[in-house]
């Protein structure tokens, strides 16, 4: 069969949901049987695990790391659950799909791989307590590790701060209609283990950042694609900012101070700022920014560590470590989806 | 009209006159084409069926992973620890009416490419969620959606799958470059190539597709040769007007091009007629001896009209040729003079004999050299050669079958058997060495590709480690009873198997037979057409004996025994032609194509019928001509006179 049709279709829902905002409010009521997030406290540590009532979901983890000889290295871990019916059964007849990317970037190498299981049967899932993510024989738990052609990796995460909550206490506004996910983080990560790439084992230290997030939403019509940060900056503090590019952008970001106290910011605060676009894949991608915070007295531009860093996977995008140079300096990962007429 | 119209309507004015010759050339190569392009669509729908089967399950061409028995849990356990691997939950089911091979796959484990599109562009959930069961058949079952799938296959999500046949996965296949993992054996994929398993089917199909279509010529060739013998006084005509040998030969040319795509025409809709009366049998030949899913219905495809067309062409041409090939070489007056025809066709004769003794001399000379094109030499050789010379072709090439020397006690000492398709390949003979040990015979293993090794359980068990799959069973117990005893256990009834098999093969000479009728009735219309032929030319000769006062009726009589004579004497000589024509069909073209060999037996019965049948074909071919010669008006006989023919 033709398993990239089914990429495709299961990607257009899960990898697209940041960018979800179903656009009109009087149709969120019933995607097709699918539960719809709410405002309220998060129910810890149930939370950490599935929700298969929503249609997806993800366990989204990025590190920043670097080698004893100063050579810089990112790396990517990511679960997608998508539901094709709002609710689990044992066995083949689940109707949970998994997918997983996971990447390695240098400074001149991006390498990626990706998974698709079902549920089920155990060769996919999550659990809350104690806390455990896999797909085949990658994992998330204590540790992140996976592999795949020519690469692979295996960190050990350590949480040095606490666990925060994106948006409206954990209900994260995704456009000017009002659609939302739950959403939360963990930016506090010490990350330390090793890299692999082409044979070579090379110990690494860095820091890691994992994202929560679950919906039920698709992608409104006019939304193309968004472009989403997440920065550690050098004094402790923490940003998250996304724009979702549409008829009308939409921007949203969260101020984590060192103490991991977030401050949600109004729509609009943060200023994003293409400076240069290069060719990756035959696609033009903005791989240079100058972000603006006026209310934190940031101006900062961020380049790539590699501005080819596509994961030419069933749905190719962009994803790679970043360094942020100015006002804060700092490390984070950019994700930049649907350039180049992909969604 | 100007002169060359004038010639040709002249020239065609002859098979207005002459309706049974021109029948007579347009069945026989109608009949030619027809077997010719009928077997092809045969083979062609086979082979269609096999891409199909190919393309669209072609997760039958990844290696496969069996175990004595694989759970989900199994399953998981190897995904968990990184193999490559997808289940695969396989077996016969009851859908809408009827049993099918259901094929349950897992999609998200399955590489780009392998399974079919599961034409889910549109419904990729409903697949995954066991709403649709995708099959080429017309089944009532809601879930069914149709899908271009080999016939009698159902393609499903494995967990409709398992809840039809049961949790058990059948098989992992292996999607990766990895060996096997331990406690399971690796199935290479190589054993299911069906185009592999059914190509000696095929070529002796074709083969006889061409016997016929070469037989079908003989008959356009005896009817040309007549209406060329009946038009010498016409072509002299034309000649002295002034008609040039080129034009001349042009116009005839034409005019058996037309009688060609005419024919041809026929042909291509007899062949598909033919095709698709005899393809139900050949489809449950190839689904009984290979497992091979062959449609029962034909598609008249554009390319057959091109081919058959071309075929007829081809083969009016060579039928033909020889008849031009004299005409434009006779001078301008010498048609008319029988003897001149006469003439050339005795120099013709001296050499074919020639070329016979050559022909045969070098397919004897090719049997000393190996390889599938030298048998292919041999035979076109030997059937050439012995059709241009029969009678020097008396040698008796027959030989005895090898037996496999009772050597089975040797086995329990650590000896092997090997089959003759490794033995051929590698050059090895009893007493030398393979990997599993010395071999200690080879036996003959029919149908079968791929080489093979029989050894004992305790040196197989030495050798490969491997979880057992099955095991053999000598019994008088009913199977039935076992398996009743036994419910999870696969349980085969060789008698039951050996009877399918013996169907099986019965149905195949059905095929046969059919086909057999069928050449057997060109080979009797082509003998009609020659006798025509010779009857007419052999006026000149029959009436002086008439006008030295034998009768017509006891001329006739004589005539008719003759025919008979000419026919045993001919079967006599085509007898050992054909016998050593199978015995270079059996043990060199069939070795060298397949690495199999089987024995030549003989059937002396069958002979004998057959002589009565040629026989009975001769008498009733020439029934016709003879009766003319008894009727035929007295002034006919005299015009041999008047125009001193």
């Amino acid at each position: 069969m033709n398993v990239k049709a089914i990429m495709l279709i299961l990607m257009a829902c899960a990898v697209s949901a940041p960018a979800s905002g179903q656009g009109f409010a009087g149709l969120g009521s019933d995607a097709g049987g699918f539960e719809m997030p709410r405002p309220g406290p998060f129910d810890f540590p149930a939370d950490h695990g599935p929700h298969p009532t929503f249609r997806i979901e993800w366990w989204y983890v990025t590190a920043n790391l670097t080698a004893a000889d100063g050579t810089e290295y990112g790396a990517q871990w990511t679960l997608f659950r998508n539901a094709l019916a709002p609710h689990e059964a044992g066995g083949w007849a689940s109707p949970q799909v998994w997918l997983a990317h996971a990447a390695l970037t240098t400074a001149t190498q991006h390498l990626a791989a990706e998974k698709l299981a079902r549920g089920g049967i155990g060769q996919a899932g999550v659990t809350a307590e104690p806390f455990g993510a896999w797909i085949d024989d990658w994992e998330l738990s204590d540790h992140m590790a996976a592999r795949g052609e020519g690469f692979a990796f295996d960190l050990a995460l350590h949480a040095t701060g606490p666990i925060v909550a994106q948006g409206d206490g954990g209900y994260s506004v995704k456009s000017a209609a009002g659609q939302a996910s739950r959403y939360y983080s963990q930016p506090f990560y010490a990350a330390s283990g090793e890299v692999e790439l082409d044979g070579k084992h090379v110990p690494v230290t860095g820091t890691a950042w994992m994202d929560r997030e679950w919906s039920s939403q698709p992608l409104a019509a006019d939304q193309t694609g968004w472009d989403w940060f997440s920065l550690s900056f050098d004094d402790g503090a923490r940003l998250m900012g996304f724009r979702l590019r549409g008829a009308t952008d939409f921007v949203s970001a969260t101020w984590i101070g060192a103490d991991g106290r977030p401050e949600p910011l109004p729509p609009g605060a943060l200023r994003l700022t293409p400076l240069r676009s290069t060719t990756v894949a035959g696609r033009e991608v903005p791989v240079e920014w100058r972000l603006e915070l006026p209310a934190k007295e940031l101006d900062i531009t961020t380049r790539a560590l590699n501005d080819h860093a596509w994961n030419a996977l069933s749905v190719p995008y962009w994803e790679g470590p970043i360094r942020a140079l100015g006002s804060h300096p700092g490390r984070g990962y950019l994700e930049m989806t649907g350039y180049g007429g992909t969604k | 009209m100007t002169g060359p119209m004038i010639a040709l309507s002249a020239l065609l004015s002859h098979w207005a006159r002459h309706r049974v010759q021109a029948a007579l050339l347009l069945i026989g190569l109608a009949l030619a084409t027809a077997l010719l392009t009928g077997v092809q669509a045969i083979n062609a729908e086979a082979r269609a069926s096999y891409d199909r089967a190919a393309s669209a399950l072609s997760q039958d061409k990844l290696p496969r992973l069996v175990a004595e028995r694989i759970t989900v849990a199994d399953y998981v356990a190897l995904r968990r620890a990184g193999w490559p691997v997808s289940p695969v939950i396989e077996g016969e089911a009851l859908i809408g009416g009827q049993t099918l091979r259901l094929i349950g796959i897992e999609p998200l484990t399955l590489p780009s490419g392998v399974a079919p599109d599961i034409g889910l562009a549109g419904d990729p959930t409903g697949f995954l969620t066991g709403k649709v069961i995708l099959s080429a058949e017309a089944l009532n079952d809601p879930r069914v959606r149709p899908a271009e799938l080999p016939p009698g296959v159902a393609l499903t999500d494995i967990g409709v799958a398992a809840g039809i046949l049961g949790p058990e996965i059948s098989y992992l296949l292996l999607t990766g470059d990895r060996p096997a993992p331990p406690g399971y054996a690796l199935i290479h994929p190589a054993t299911t190539d069906l185009s592999q398993l059914t190509e000696s089917f095929h070529l002796n199909l074709a083969a006889f597709g061409y016997l016929a279509f070469g037989v079908g010529l003989f008959i356009v060739h005896s009817a040309i040769g007549l209406a060329f013998e009946q038009r010498r006084g016409m072509f002299r005509t034309l000649r002295a007007l002034g008609l040039s040998a080129r034009a001349l030969t042009g116009l005839l040319l034409a005019e058996l091009l037309v009688f060609a795509l005419v024919a041809g025409a026929a042909g291509v809709v007899l062949g598909w007629l033919i095709a698709g009366a005899l393809l139900p049998d050949v489809a449950a030949t190839l689904r009984g001896l290979y497992g091979a899913e062959v449609g029962s219905g034909l598609t008249l495809r554009p390319v057959w009209w091109l081919s058959g067309l071309g075929i007829a062409v081809l083969g009016m041409l060579a039928s033909a040729g020889q008849s031009l090939w004299r005409l434009g070489r006779l001078p301008v007056l010498a048609p008319a003079q029988p003897r001149a025809w006469g003439r050339e066709s005795a120099r013709a004769m001296r050499g074919q004999a020639l070329a016979g003794v050559g022909l045969i001399g070098a397919a004897a000379g090719l049997l000393a050299v190996r390889g599938l094109w030298a048998g292919f030499g041999v035979l076109a050789g030997l059937l050439l050669g012995g059709a241009l010379m029969l009678p020097l072709l008396m040698a008796a090439l027959t030989r005895a079958g090898q037996r496999l020397p009772d050597t089975w006690a040797r086995l329990d000492a650590g000896d092997v058997f090997i089959n003759e398709q490794l033995a051929l390949r590698r050059g090895l003979a009893p007493g030398d060495r393979v990997e599993q040990g010395v071999i200690a015979g080879i036996y003959p293993d029919y149908g079968n590709p791929m080489p093979q090794v029989i050894l004992s359980w305790d040196r197989h068990r030495a050798l490969y480690p491997l979880p057992v799959l099955r095991y053999a069973l000598i019994t008088d117990i009913p199977a039935a009873e076992i398996r009743a005893a036994f419910p999870r256990v696969v349980v085969e009834d060789r008698a039951a198997i050996r009877k399918a098999s013996v169907a099986v093969f019965e149905r195949t000479f059905a095929v046969t037979a059919a086909l057999n009728v069928l050449t057997l009735g060109v080979a009797a219309l082509a003998m009609f057409a020659s006798l025509l032929t010779l009857s007419s030319r052999r006026l000149p000769q029959v009436a002086p004996v008439w006008a030295m006062g034998l009768t017509r009726g006891r001329l006739a009589q004589l005539e008719f025994l003759r025919t008979l004579a000419l026919a045993a004497l001919i079967y006599g000589l085509a007898l050992p032609l054909g016998l050593a024509l199978a015995w270079v069909l059996l043990a060199v073209v069939n070795v060298e194509a397949f690495g199999w060999r089987l024995p030549m037996l003989l059937f002396p019965g069958d002979w004998l019928r057959l002589g009565m049948l040629s026989l009975l074909a001769a008498g009733l071919a020439a029934a016709l001509p003879v009766h003319r010669l008894a009727r035929i008006a007295p002034a006919e006989l005299l015009k041999v006179f008047a125009h001193e023919r």
